[in-house]
């Protein structure tokens, strides 16, 4: 998918000021962050289990390596062909070389987000292949002019049900309609006939079993299921790093992903898919590939970001952030939106080629307070401003004026009286009021904010006058004594 | 280079692998395949009686209906009951294995075989079931096609209670004890399929199923019947129940 993410502060402010997306964003506002505080009611422990979920996934990336040649291993066993691809293009290659010794004409994809980065639709359509997204939220968007996922759980969730209405109407023919229940009948029928004619059925991968090699999937909807039992071949496309050692470690997993992501108890299914079909069994695919993908992700291994590894895409980290929930997955510009997204996206695309992705958070750790296996969302941002500053990626006037802070802050006499000049500046700014609306050089910053007026005097002057005070008080009571 | 020695030469660098933590490393992968340990769990009842009714909570906040019947000879009148109820189709699909149950004599048709996209009911059996979260399990075979589950709007699962199990551990302890390796697809099922993908408003019937129900034969009758070998519960009835 191509990468938007440096025109994130005007795509930003484009959605804010979007009526249309701004209601749709208000509608859905703390849904899933309700459900998932009851549905994380029924665990005895919670943060016992995230620590356990969290072990999980360290006792895999810290040997990832070792991990990974098992996991081969017993796919291969299973009946698995496995294929290494370094980047998105070499996905692409080899989905479409897949696809063409299979004779493929149509595939029918359940979700997957590496595919999205890889922008796997779009060589497939090229090589004349046709896709087709089977995920309702992936169907609508695809049927919209292709338009990208602005959430990776709920991809249309920016869309009203109005906007899918309309939508429907002029794309099937149909009689317009605004039963969810009718529009969601109408994309079966339409989707089902596309299940049963495909040659190849595609996927992610929830989890990677190592001691079984199996892929396990995670949906709601039943296209997953689909399209992994219809279509002759399975194309599983998944990152590295999705490996977990056993089927146990499956079960713990799952008491937190599906209740971090939508709220739910329990998916709807859960598929543990091994190997290809026996010679007398009468569904499932013939061929399954697993695709091992890196695109950015070995290099994190072992460095400053090796958390963020442990990511299990439940979305959590964006149904509870300010910044996302404000504007939107789109305006991140790139596959994944919100906390994750704004640590992933430099990442894996350059830091030059998402500078205020790391500023799009207020560090306020309502990421890191959900996320089931405890990345630390909020360090890694700011480890990644760190980054933009040592390699010079930041604007001269944010460099200079840093530099002038930190300058400042080393020198107390110097800087007490700044903050001296600073204070009676800002109350002669406020002319009374007790806040000010409109900040001179920072006047983007409060466009949508006032900030407090300061009363006049600085902390450290009422604190000096107090202690002074203080002083005399005691004087005249010891004056008082003597006397 | 091929692409899989430049990423797992680029994951050993982020490790700083060498020809001595190598073997650390092997020694703590075994271990943790050897130890298969369990996170923490929600408590769930063991007395008897109250698996069963834990499954039924949680199979009701799935939309799961529930029916229990005495004897697994009156699996096909409950059947029938279900589909009469609601006026569906009595010619249905079924897993191969479930054909040895008297279905003609309360007027359905049933074929065994996997399902096409023409079948409007199927039945399975089930592996066995999970207490905590009111999910079956399903395993594919020759006998227990995958399809019967998914193609056909409503799909009716015929359940032991003997084989609900607590856990989701205790399910793949079962499958370790029993057939040994994996089928091809383990199915956990928790109700019918459904989308929150529109305005995040649930509807129920997405790309599966619309109705699952499942009809339970009672433990009484279960003991009953063990003496003889049954296909309903695919082997866990057969089998001890070891929970790691």
């Amino acid at each position: 998918m191509e990468i938007k993410s440096m025109y994130f502060k005007a795509n930003a402010s484009l959605k804010l000021a979007d009526p249309v997306l701004q209601g749709n964003l208000k509608a859905v506002r703390g849904k899933f962050v309700e459900k998932r505080i009851e549905a994380l009611k029924e665990l005895d422990d919670v943060e016992a289990t995230r620590d356990a979920a969290t072990a999980i996934r360290r006792r895999v990336t810290d040997n990832l390596d070792v991990w990974l040649e098992h996991f081969e291993q017993n796919a291969v066993a299973a009946g698995a062909t496995v294929l290494w691809a370094k980047d998105g293009a070499e996905v692409c290659r080899l989905v479409i070389e897949i696809a063409r010794r299979h004779g493929v004409s149509k595939v029918v994809k359940s979700k997957s987000m590496l595919s999205e980065e890889a922008g796997l639709n779009k060589a497939l359509e090229a090589a004349g292949i046709q896709p087709v997204e089977t995920d309702l939220g992936e169907y609508i968007l695809q049927i919209d002019g292709n338009e990208a996922p602005s959430h990776i759980i709920a991809p249309a969730v920016h869309k009203s049900l109005n906007q899918v209405a309309d939508l429907f109407h002029k794309i099937h023919g149909t009689p317009r309609k605004t039963d969810i229940s009718a529009l969601t009948r109408e994309a079966r029928d339409v989707l089902r006939s596309h299940f049963l004619t495909a040659q190849m059925g595609r996927t992610g991968a929830n989890f990677l079993v190592a001691e079984t090699g199996s892929v396990a999937l995670v949906t709601n909807e039943g296209n997953g299921r689909m399209v992994t039992t219809l279509p002759p071949v399975h194309v599983v496309v998944s990152g590295i790093e999705k490996v977990i050692p056993t089927l146990e470690d499956l079960a713990t997993l799952m008491r937190l992903l599906p209740r971090s992501a939508t709220g739910q108890s329990i998916s709807n299914y859960l598929s543990v898919l091994t190997g290809v079909r026996m010679p007398d069994e009468q569904d499932g695919p013939d061929h399954l590939y697993v695709v091992l993908v890196d695109s950015g992700r070995a290099d994190l291994v072992g460095s400053d970001f090796h958390e963020m590894l442990n990511c299990i895409r439940c979305g959590a980290c964006m149904n509870h952030c300010p910044v996302y929930q404000t504007i939107g997955g789109h305006a991140y510009g790139w596959v994944y939106p919100g906390p994750m997204g704004s640590v992933l996206t430099p990442l894996y695309r350059g830091l030059d080629q998402a500078l205020d992705l790391p500023q799009a958070s207020t560090l306020c750790n309502q990421c890191g307070v959900v996320c089931p296996v405890r990345i630390p969302l909020p360090d890694l941002l700011r480890k990644l401003r760190e980054k933009q500053t040592e390699q010079g990626l930041r604007s001269v006037s944010e460099r200079f004026g840093l530099r002038l802070w930190s300058w400042l802050a080393q020198k107390p006499q110097l800087y007490s009286l700044a903050a001296r000049f600073a204070a009676r500046y800002l109350a002669w700014l406020a002319g009374g009021e007790d806040r000010i609306r409109v900040l001179p050089v920072f006047s983007e910053w409060s466009l949508g904010r006032d900030l407090p007026a300061p009363e006049g005097r600085t902390f450290r002057e009422i604190h000096a006058r107090r202690k002074k005070q203080a002083l005399k008080d005691v004087a005249t009571a010891l004056r008082k004594e003597g006397r | 280079m091929s692409s899989r020695e430049d990423i797992l030469g680029r994951v050993r660098t982020g490790v700083k692998r060498d020809s001595v933590n190598v073997l650390a490393a092997r020694a703590a992968v075994s271990e943790a395949l050897t130890v298969r340990g369990h996170g923490p769990k929600p408590t769930v009842g063991t007395k008897p009686g109250a698996m069963l009714a834990c499954f039924r909570d949680r199979s009701d906040i799935h939309a799961t209906t529930v029916d229990v019947v005495e004897r697994e000879g009156e699996v096909p009148a409950a059947v029938a009951r279900y589909l009469g109820e609601l006026g569906l189709h009595k010619s249905v699909v079924a897993w191969p294995e479930l054909l040895y149950l008297d279905w003609a004599s309360v007027g359905l048709i049933v074929e065994g075989r996997g399902a096409q996209a023409s079948d409007l009911v199927g039945i399975t059996g089930c592996f066995c079931a999970i207490a905590e979260t009111g999910t079956f399990m399903l395993c594919s075979s020759a006998g227990t096609p995958a399809s019967v589950s998914l193609l056909p709007e409503t799909h009716i699962a015929i359940l032991r209670e003997t084989d609900i199990v607590p856990y989701m551990e205790d399910a793949w302890a079962l499958v370790r004890s029993g057939p040994g390796r994996l089928p091809r697809s383990v199915n956990f099922v928790s109700g019918p399929s459904r989308t929150g993908d529109i305005e995040q408003t649930i509807v129920i019937g997405a790309h599966g199923p619309y109705r699952v129900h499942v009809v339970i034969i009672s433990s009484e009758s279960a003991r009953e019947s063990d003496n003889r070998t049954s296909a309903v519960s695919g082997s866990a009835a057969a089998n001890e129940k070891p929970v790691i």
